[in-house]
């Protein structure tokens, strides 16, 4: 009886592929979007962990230079002799990999969690010099050094004994010394024992995990609403193969099967088919992230410098999440159903228009949660503050809008209806509000889809925007020079002024300004700054008393994370506080910045020397070869500002690539949500169009009608849609991008490319009814009489 | 003193540091030097390191009491273990140093250690002047009679004084002290005649203590033979002025390998090949999760004794990178006194 029952419920999938092909393709969209946005998450994630493993960063305080980068080694004795328990670190660069020195003996995480092969050792006592690292920065490093190969360690970075670091790097010397957490209970001051060294505690040091959150955080959201979309459509699939299988679910009953055996068949039936799906959502999920990945990799190194790898692991959390997440998304789409099912008597006629038109009388609970959410949602506006709830406003927001669109569409429609004189189109109307219940769910999908491409497009159109204006300001000076020691520093300086060549030296040093790390620049105020820095606020005459060392100008950052704004105190070293004058806007960096006169740099920092040289001139390369010829510097120290211009702009590029992808994605998942629904509706209508058939209007102008109504209602949800991506766009803009950046980005508004949109829309649209219509036009007249012979 | 270490350094690469240290397999590395016997030493060279031995250390224990009587003990060791022979400057040095230091009251043990590379000056040992040090550790003196010691770790510290009243003395054939049947090997002598007084800092405060030191120096290239699975070492201080250091090494087969010396009061020492010494456990202690023997019938019947040795405080785990237990005991029985128990290999 199980079988033959099983056979008679999987023959209807056998009559119905297009069906079929429905409902894997909604689960397996939606599985591949969440776990291929999972699969990025967990990959950079992993990266964070390997990273914070090996370099023990925001484990450990430190012990940091005052000035420079460089340590003594004898520092490192004396420290240890005087009971401080520190271990050393040496961190260079070789071949654009981090190479880091430890000291396995007396660091915290021995050789950064890296577990050596049987029969290596960790120590370099002999002339070799032995590194770890994965595959790629193996390949990176090339015959510089002997490399075993260990996947746990961080990508970017190679991790080996001290020794043997110092002998590779050419230096005798320390970077910084990690004190270790355990520390004896009698011990000098830091100050007389080591004066050039100052404590940097631990949760001062960036985290990278914490940091990047809020990018991560970004990119799950649009997980969760591609998986929201893709179960609009599994929901009206499996709304579509019961409403057809009713018949034969009557049948089989009649016939003396169980209804719990029957049900216990259906799900089988269903979860059988949604695991498929799954699976297959899976594997698109690991090939699409496999193809994001490499530029998201790109954004997080360019926005954070947080190295992640560039190649894809099949981790469980991300494949069983997605799993997991579509089968429990089946499993509720399916528990309605299957109520209605037991619920139904026995011999209960098909009539599905009756059930379709119980559905209205969600309508008026509708309206109340869509009332409610978006209350809510103008609540959270005023009082949201952190990421969390700037996320639940989006959510009230997006979720409040989908579920109040049926409600407006029938009232928009009902209105309309009034309007219209000819019977023809007063059935149309009405016909049409009729279909709001069947069609909602998708047209809720698409409305989604495209408020969050208005969304995300005016933030990115925003973004690109400010960001252009912030270089061509802040990337003024035509050539950069890099100067490598206090020497060339004064040969270049002596060079400029000789020629009387406009020049604005950079000085600067990490440190700690209200509780946060900070970097501290001095500049020489000239012509360049005063005309080409524009402030996000200012008081009368910035540069003035800045020259004066009178005041600071303070990045946005800092100053939204330090709760500062102009004219408050803030302070720059512990006997100097000065007022800020500026707030200036600064993207594409999370750190907070000072900025203040090149003299009271100096006098703050009397060992500093300028090490960047901004330099004014019409001709680039010729200046460019006269400084390598006359000062002796490197031609590779000297960077073109266009280039620099177009690096800065690659990263921004990249940081969207990934969101404009995962936009064009819901946009095609919601017309197929479309195309599912009108098919759903198509032969239930059956019956309701018969009657005007009979009443002689053509199979083609009835087809021609359905396609009109499918556009129509996606031109009502586009104009829903707009405000609502506004909407979305401002949140992300002033609540989100502060949270996640530290800085807040001008709203534009791009009328041209939201029509775009629009079209893009609704061409999605007209393709998802084409097909219906086209069915409808070519439906049997048999077919349509039969309506009235059956409904006897 | 220690054939415990062998065994130590036997279990080092199982440690937690084990990575680092997967140079010292169980057999011994031909480029070390072994101990020879009929040994020649040369003082005060001697007192310092011996780089092409591949580990040796600076082992020092005291029994203490304050002025009210109350009982403490104290230790002090510096280790050093080469991953090659030989010394070269930088961190291109073989040699690694390690230490550890407790104090044994009888409700508490306090016990902490030290990590650091040769080559770099963060640890060594020089012969004359005498000097011994880890980080801020040290033991160090004019000579080798007159010494000063401190250490400290996240929750105790101490400095003392110590003052030898007697001379070296040598174990096994002259310092050449056998470990097993099979014939491995260590140079050992000691000082076992210290006077030390000086001041515990602990928790509740500062003690002002003296008391008996026994500094014990070894060396060697030779790891324990194979079926040598731990160790009890005991250096027991007579209340008669005499003193006996023995140990029995725990063979796979139940059977014991057993060394003693007997030193009389004025320094004269008496060796004791294996079996006359014997140690029999009288009562089991759960400490740190294992059942170790607090309690032992000691036996050497050639000068009768038969004492029972009772450790001052059980739970004296040394809880680091390496586990084992040592700590002060008390003695009683055909002799009194005080003294040291060591135990190893109690996983």
């Amino acid at each position: 009886m199980i079988r033959t029952c099983l056979v008679a419920l999987l023959s209807h999938w056998r009559r119905n592929p297009i069906q079929l092909f429905a409902y894997l393709a909604g689960l397996a969209i939606a599985t591949g979007l969440w776990s291929g946005v999972q699969a990025i998450n967990s990959e950079a994630r992993a990266s964070y962990d390997a990273a914070a493993a090996t370099l023990g960063e925001g484990q450990f305080d430190r012990l940091i230079p005052r000035q420079g980068d460089a340590i003594a080694q004898e520092t490192f004795v004396v420290l240890r002799r005087a009971g401080w328990l520190v271990s050393p670190v040496l961190d260079v660069t070789l071949n654009d990999v981090r190479v880091i020195g430890v000291d396995p003996v007396t660091s915290p995480t021995g050789l950064g969690g890296v577990t050596p092969p049987e029969g290596t050792s960790l120590f370099t006592t002999g002339p070799d010099t032995r590194l770890f690292a994965n595959r790629n920065s193996a390949r990176a490093l090339g015959d510089l050094a002997q490399v075993i190969i260990d996947d746990t360690v961080a990508p970017g970075i190679a991790i080996g004994d001290i020794g043997a670091v110092q002998r590779l790097s050419g230096r005798n010397d320390l970077s910084t010394l990690v004190l270790l957490p355990e520390q004896p209970l009698v011990q000098p001051d830091l100050a007389s024992i080591a004066p050039d060294l100052r404590l940097q505690p631990s949760q001062q040091v960036a985290d990278v995990a914490q940091l990047t959150d809020s990018f991560h955080l970004n990119l799950t959201a649009f997980g969760l609403l591609s998986f929201a979309v893709g179960l609009f459509i599994v929901h009206s699939t499996i709304g579509l193969a019961f409403e057809q299988r009713r018949g034969m679910i009557r049948t089989i009953r009649s016939l003396g099967v169980p209804l719990r055996v029957l049900v216990g068949l259906i799900v089988v039936e269903m979860l059988a088919l949604a695991a498929i799906g799954a699976v297959i959502g899976i594997l698109l999920g690991y090939l699409m992230a496999a193809l994001l990945l490499p530029d998201v990799a790109a954004t997080l190194r360019g926005l954070y410098g947080a190295q992640v790898s560039g190649t894809l692991t099949l981790r469980p959390e991300w494949w069983l999440s997605g799993f997991l997440l579509a089968m429990l998304g089946t499993a509720f789409a399916l528990a309605g159903r299957i109520w209605q099912v037991a619920s139904m008597p026995l011999l209960a006629s098909a009539r599905p228009r009756a059930w379709v038109m119980s559905g209205a009388a969600r309508f008026s609970a509708q309206a109340i949660v869509a009332c409610v959410l978006l209350s809510a949602a103008a609540v959270l506006v005023i009082v949201a503050e952190g990421l969390i709830l700037a996320f639940a406003l989006l959510g009230c927001l997006l979720i409040g809008g989908a579920l109040a669109l049926p409600v407006i569409a029938a009232r928009a429609l009902a209105w309309i209806e009034r309007g219209a004189t000819r019977p023809i189109w007063q059935w149309f109307w009405a016909d049409t509000r009729q279909q709001l219940p069947g069609l909602s769910l998708a047209l809720m999908a698409l409305l989604l889809a495209v408020a969050a491409n208005v969304g995300v497009s005016t933030m990115v159109s925003s973004f690109r925007l400010t960001f252009v204006g912030f270089l061509d300001q802040r990337l003024a000076p035509e050539l950069f020079v890099q100067a490598e020691t206090p020497q060339e520093s004064a040969a270049l300086d002596a060079f400029l002024t000789r020629e009387g060549i406009e020049a604005l030296p950079l000085r600067s040093t990490p440190t700690q300004i209200e509780g946060q790390s900070v970097r501290l620049f001095g500049v020489r105020v000239g012509s360049t700054y005063r005309v080409s820095w524009v402030f996000l606020a200012e008081r009368p005459q910035v540069w003035d008393d800045v020259a004066d060392g009178a005041a600071v100008i303070v990045n946005e950052q800092l100053a939204r994370r330090g709760n500062l704004w102009v004219g408050d105190m803030v302070e720059v070293a512990p006997t100097v506080t000065l007022p800020i004058a500026a707030v200036v806007g600064d993207y594409g960096n999370p750190q907070g910045q000072v900025v203040m006169s090149e003299a009271l740099f100096e006098t703050l920092h009397p060992d500093s020397y300028p090490g960047q040289y901004g330099i004014r001139t019409d001709d680039v390369t010729a200046l460019r070869q006269r400084i390598a010829d006359e000062v002796g510097i490197a031609k590779n120290a000297m960077i073109h500002q266009a280039a620099i211009k177009a690096a800065s702009l690659e990263v921004f590029e990249r940081t969207f690539t990934v969101t404009a992808a995962l936009n064009v994605l819901t946009l095609g998942v919601a017309g197929f949500a479309i195309l599912m629904s009108l098919l759903t509706l198509a032969d239930l209508r059956v019956p309701q169009l018969a009657p005007v058939w009979a009443m002689g209007v053509t199979r083609r102008r009835l087809g021609g009608l359905e396609l009109l109504r499918a556009l129509g209602l996606a031109g009502l949800v586009f104009v829903f849609a707009i405000p609502l991506g506004l909407a979305l766009a401002w949140v992300l803009l002033t609540l989100v991008n502060v949270e996640a950046f530290g800085w807040q980005l001008p709203m534009f508004l791009f009328p041209l490319e939201y029509l775009r949109l629009g079209a893009y829309a609704l061409g999605a649209v007209t393709l998802a009814a084409a097909w219906p219509a086209l069915r409808l036009i070519r439906t049997p007249p048999a077919a349509l009489l039969k309506v009235f012979a059956n409904e006897r | 003193m220690n054939a415990r270490l062998f065994f130590l350094l036997c279990l080092w690469p199982l440690a937690a540091m084990a990575q680092g240290f997967s140079g010292l397999g169980s057999e011994a590395d031909a480029e070390f030097t072994n101990p020879a016997p009929d040994p020649a030493f040369n003082f005060p060279a001697d007192h310092g390191p011996h780089p092409e031995y591949r580990i040796e250390w600076w082992y020092l224990t005291a029994t203490l009491e304050d002025a009210d009587g109350t009982p403490y003990g104290l230790q002090w060791t510096l280790f050093r273990t080469a991953l090659a022979p030989g010394e070269r400057d930088g961190w291109a040095s073989p040699q690694i140093w390690f230490a550890h230091a407790a104090v044994t009251t009888p409700d508490t043990h306090l016990a902490t250690e030290r990590f650091a590379r040769g080559g770099i000056g963060q640890a060594g040992v020089e012969a004359a002047p005498f000097r011994a040090w880890i980080d801020e550790w040290v033991l160090k003196g004019p000579d080798f009679d007159t010494l000063i010691l401190t250490a400290q770790g996240p929750d105790f510290a101490y400095d003392m004084a110590l003052t030898a009243q007697g001379p070296l003395v040598f174990h096994g054939q002259d310092g050449y002290s056998v470990k097993s049947a099979e014939g491995q090997a260590s140079y050992y002598y000691s000082q076992p005649f210290f006077d030390i007084t000086g001041t515990l800092t602990l928790p509740d405060g500062e003690v002002a203590v003296s008391g008996q030191a026994w500094l014990d120096r070894e060396w060697s290239s030779q790891p324990l033979s194979e079926t040598q699975t731990g160790w009890d070492w005991f250096s027991l201080s007579f209340d008669a002025g005499t003193k006996l250091m023995g140990f029995q090494l725990r063979q796979t087969d139940g059977t014991t390998f057993s060394s003693a010396t007997w030193i009389a009061a004025d320094g004269t020492t008496t060796p004791y090949a294996d079996g006359a010494f014997t140690a029999r456990p009288l009562g089991e202690t759960q400490v740190a999760g294992r059942s170790l023997p607090t309690r032992w019938q000691v036996t050497l019947p050639e000068r009768g004794v038969d004492v029972t040795v009772n450790a001052m405080n059980r739970d004296a785990w040394m809880d680091l990178s390496i586990h084992y237990w040592e700590g002060p005991v008390d003695i009683t029985g055909s002799h009194t006194g005080r003294g040291y128990l060591e135990m190893t290999g109690y996983e």
